[in-house]
């Protein structure tokens, strides 16, 4: 097993999520700035999917598609390797991201080109492709819009869809006319922050670049084992400039992205645009077999990434994580991602598809705190277009994350020690009733008018924003022994919070006593 | 039919009303209800902080303590979560064959107590009286994880006098989700902050759910805002009034 350096995926000296998550807590315009941008596209992407009605069973198999071809993955890798050769590619096989690298860079140095055109990709991403070229005097640009922002900030991505999702209007001009110079053609005088307007900057802007390029690096949505035909799915039309103009082009794809025939297309290329931007159909799907003689790419190269996805695929739990399409549906609809933004998740793959991608790609040990970035609300679950069950994912590994601990140190961290103490307690009765006696007593002895303000070590974080209900001096245990096994007629009586009279505005009487038959 | 609540260690500890009350609507509707005092928790929290060795034994005594009953009902929408899915993971990586058979045949006997009461019962209308504006909050474990979908609405439409209004962005987690609440204070205190407002926002008096854990962090958070309102489990407003179903 390699260790994460050798894999990318995670940005190196990230903390952990919790402590990632305070900075962007603290930061109302990037909270305003997400919740305005993930409220707009969930609504789209509810609205599109309600209209069809066989959504579910497009899901289904879409699911059973991912499922199988996860389970013949080696068979349909070679079958992809033999199409594309025959269609006039060449095949490269990538272990790791340092591989997938050295790979395109000497790909891109044969050429003699200094400069290559990029199509969003988040493969590349993952590699951390962009930064190594860059040591090898190699520019890459990128003309994804929300990914041309990233780079002229010197950014990191916060989302998959979006990467510039945590930038408002006014920021992105600031940084166009601050920033864009240094890389090309410079932003015109007086540009504002009208969407129409930065549209147009960036389109001048990246104009010049297509033109330009002799070399395009793109990422891959699909490719089809049976033809050898990849397909990239896109909005703006960049990476159709990208995919026509220069005379060679390289794709860097997760091994994860093939589908057996081209008639699986039909599948997904329904449920990715509806569920990622909230479209019917994306402006433009690209889908190009080899390369063809006068039209195209002269030279097409398609690197083959591991990286990581084949110790996942050991995992029978974990391995559905593989049959993510990257459409962000996910991240939209949680309501973690919504608070924190991407930058917590320390890693190209932020929300709740990176916090079940991320710890297996690179070893949970070495993201630890993702797979409990989440309530495990289900919102993940119900939104994903390939039925990817995330919260079961996230529990699975979270009990690996534990066990990896476990595992490296000697003495129990105080966490595991209070989880076995409770699951003692819990295991007797007996000592169950005396620890709520005693918490009850303790309890009501530090609260006030019933509530309890302040709570000591571990639980200050929640008594933070909360109050705490005092336990009741009576436990349900305790009052039933009480009322109904020693022969007491115990009301179960109305219901009002202890100590509290409160809203119960009426006395209803249970005239309902214990029949024959009691224990 | 012979029916067991089982409370949960934390409805147990912490809101003994919510047991009395599910007794009482159960008592009214004419049926008897076993209480085994060996029943303790089901694992919940063990299980989803990833301590799953640590949850066998539980899962092995909330089988053993239930297994000669017909029914087992749970005001808890989380804990019927937990037995119905979890439980025969646990069984199947680290329990005995005798284990996973027992969990096999008691997990289907195992309900929520709203879809009791709808399901098995066929009960909508429990005779009860609640003269109040109340907000339902669908938790996530009612919404997406038992999929109650109207059920619990169902059942407090059909109580007098109530004022149902509606919540805002109602299907939004409040930011709970058990140990996420200390491990992610800050994120869950800024979910919480905005379910609060929109508790708030609704012009209830009261708010309920099937679920005590996630309203004792909503009531907690409304009680910081010094809130008069009030947070009551579904079961203790169907246990309210005269008790004569229609």
């Amino acid at each position: 097993m390699n260790g994460p350096t050798d894999r990318g995926v995670v940005w190196l000296g990230s903390p952990s999520f919790p402590e990632a998550a305070r900075s962007a807590l603290e930061d109302g315009r990037l909270r305003a700035n997400l919740k305005r941008a993930t409220s707009t596209i969930r609504g789209k992407r509810q609205a599109v999917a309600d209209e069809l009605d066989d959504w579910e069973a497009l899901r289904d198999a879409a699911a059973a598609i991912k499922r199988r071809t996860a389970r013949h993955l080696d068979r349909y890798l070679v079958r992809l390797e033999e199409s594309v050769t025959a269609a006039g590619g060449t095949v490269h096989w990538a272990t790791d991201a340092a591989d997938a690298n050295r790979v395109v860079t000497e790909l891109v140095r044969a050429t003699g080109e200094r400069e290559v055109v990029k199509i969003k990709s988040m493969a590349t991403q993952e590699i951390g492709l962009n930064e190594h070229l860059a040591r090898a005097g190699i520019t890459a640009y990128e003309t994804d819009l929300a990914e041309l922002i990233v780079q002229l900030g010197d950014d990191r991505p916060s989302h998959i869809l979006v990467p510039a999702i945590h930038r408002n209007r006014t920021e992105i001009r600031d940084l166009f006319a601050a920033e864009m110079g240094r890389w090309g053609r410079p932003a015109p005088e007086g540009l504002t922050d009208d969407p129409a307007d930065l549209a147009e900057a960036a389109r001048r802007h990246l104009r010049q670049k297509f033109l330009a390029a002799k070399v395009a690096v793109s990422g891959a949505n699909f490719a089809v084992a049976d033809t050898g035909t990849v397909v990239v799915v896109e909005s703006e039309g960049n990476g159709r400039m990208c995919l026509t103009l220069p005379q060679t082009l390289i794709t860097v794809m997760g091994i994860e992205k093939v589908v057996p025939t081209f008639g699986d297309l039909e599948v997904f290329l329904q449920l990715l645009p509806r569920s990622s931007t909230g479209e019917r159909m994306n402006p433009y799907t690209s889908a190009w077999t080899g390369t063809t003689d006068g039209d195209g790419p002269r030279a097409f190269h398609l690197v083959l990434l591991d990286n990581g996805r084949t110790d996942t695929l050991a995992d029978t739990v974990g391995r559905q994580a593989l049959a993510c399409i990257r459409c962000s549906a996910c991240l939209n609809v949680c309501p973690v991602f919504e608070r924190t933004g991407g930058h917590a998740y320390g890693s190209v793959y932020p929300g709740p598809i990176g916090a079940v991608l991320t710890p297996q790609l690179v070893g949970v040990e070495n993201a630890a705190s993702l797979p409990f970035a989440s309530t495990l609300c289900g919102a993940c679950y119900d939104a994903c277009p390939v039925k990817i069950d995330i919260p079961e994912v996230l529990a699975h590994l979270r009990a690996e994350a534990v066990e990896a601990r476990r595992a490296a140190q000697r003495l129990p961290t105080a966490e595991a020690a209070a989880m076995r103490a409770a699951a003692a307690v819990l295991d007797s009765p007996r000592l169950f009733g005396a620890v709520q006696r005693a918490a009850g007593a303790a309890g009501r002895a530090v609260a006030r008018r019933g509530r309890i303000g302040r709570l000591p070590g571990p639980l200050r974080g929640w008594s933070a924003a909360r109050d705490t209900p005092a336990p009741p001096a009576e436990s349900f245990r305790r009052w039933w022994r009480e009322n109904r096994e020693n022969g007491g007629h115990g009301q179960s009586g109305q219901s009002g919070q202890s100590g509290e009279s409160g809203e119960s505005g009426e006395s209803g009487e249970n005239t309902n006593e214990r029949k024959e038959g009691e224990r | 039919m012979r029916i067991a609540l089982f409370l949960t260690c934390f409805n147990d500890t912490m809101f003994p009303d919510t047991g009395r009350a599910v007794v009482r609507v159960l008592e009214r509707l004419g049926h008897t209800v076993d209480f085994p005092r060996e029943q303790t928790c089901c694992g919940q929290m063990h299980f989803n902080t990833g301590y799953r060795p640590e949850a066998v034994p539980l899962v092995e005594r909330f089988t053993r303590t239930f297994a000669a009953y017909d029914a087992v009902v749970t005001p808890s929408a989380s804990c019927a979560g937990m037995i119905r899915d979890s439980h025969p993971v646990l069984a199947r990586d680290h329990g005995s064959a005798a284990l996973q058979e027992g969990v096999a045949g008691l997990a289907p006997r195992v309900h929520e107590f709203t879809e009791f009461l709808t399901d098995v019962l066929g009960v909508t209308d429990v005779g009860a009286r609640f003269p109040y504006r109340v907000a339902y909050h669908p938790t996530c474990h009612s919404l997406r994880g038992l999929r109650l979908g109207d059920r619990p609405l169902d059942l407090l439409r059909a109580v007098e006098g109530i004022d149902l209004v509606g919540l805002p962005a109602a299907d939004a987690c409040c930011g709970f989700g058990g140990t996420f609440a200390v491990k992610n204070a800050g994120t869950s205190g800024a979910m919480l902050a905005d379910k609060a407002q929109g508790v708030l926002d609704s012009g209830a008096e009261v708010l309920c759910a099937a679920d005590n854990s996630c309203l004792m962090h909503i009531g907690g958070g409304l009680s910081r805002r010094d809130s008069a309102v009030r947070t009551l489990h579904l079961a203790e407003i169907l246990a309210h009034g005269e008790g004569v179903p229609r």
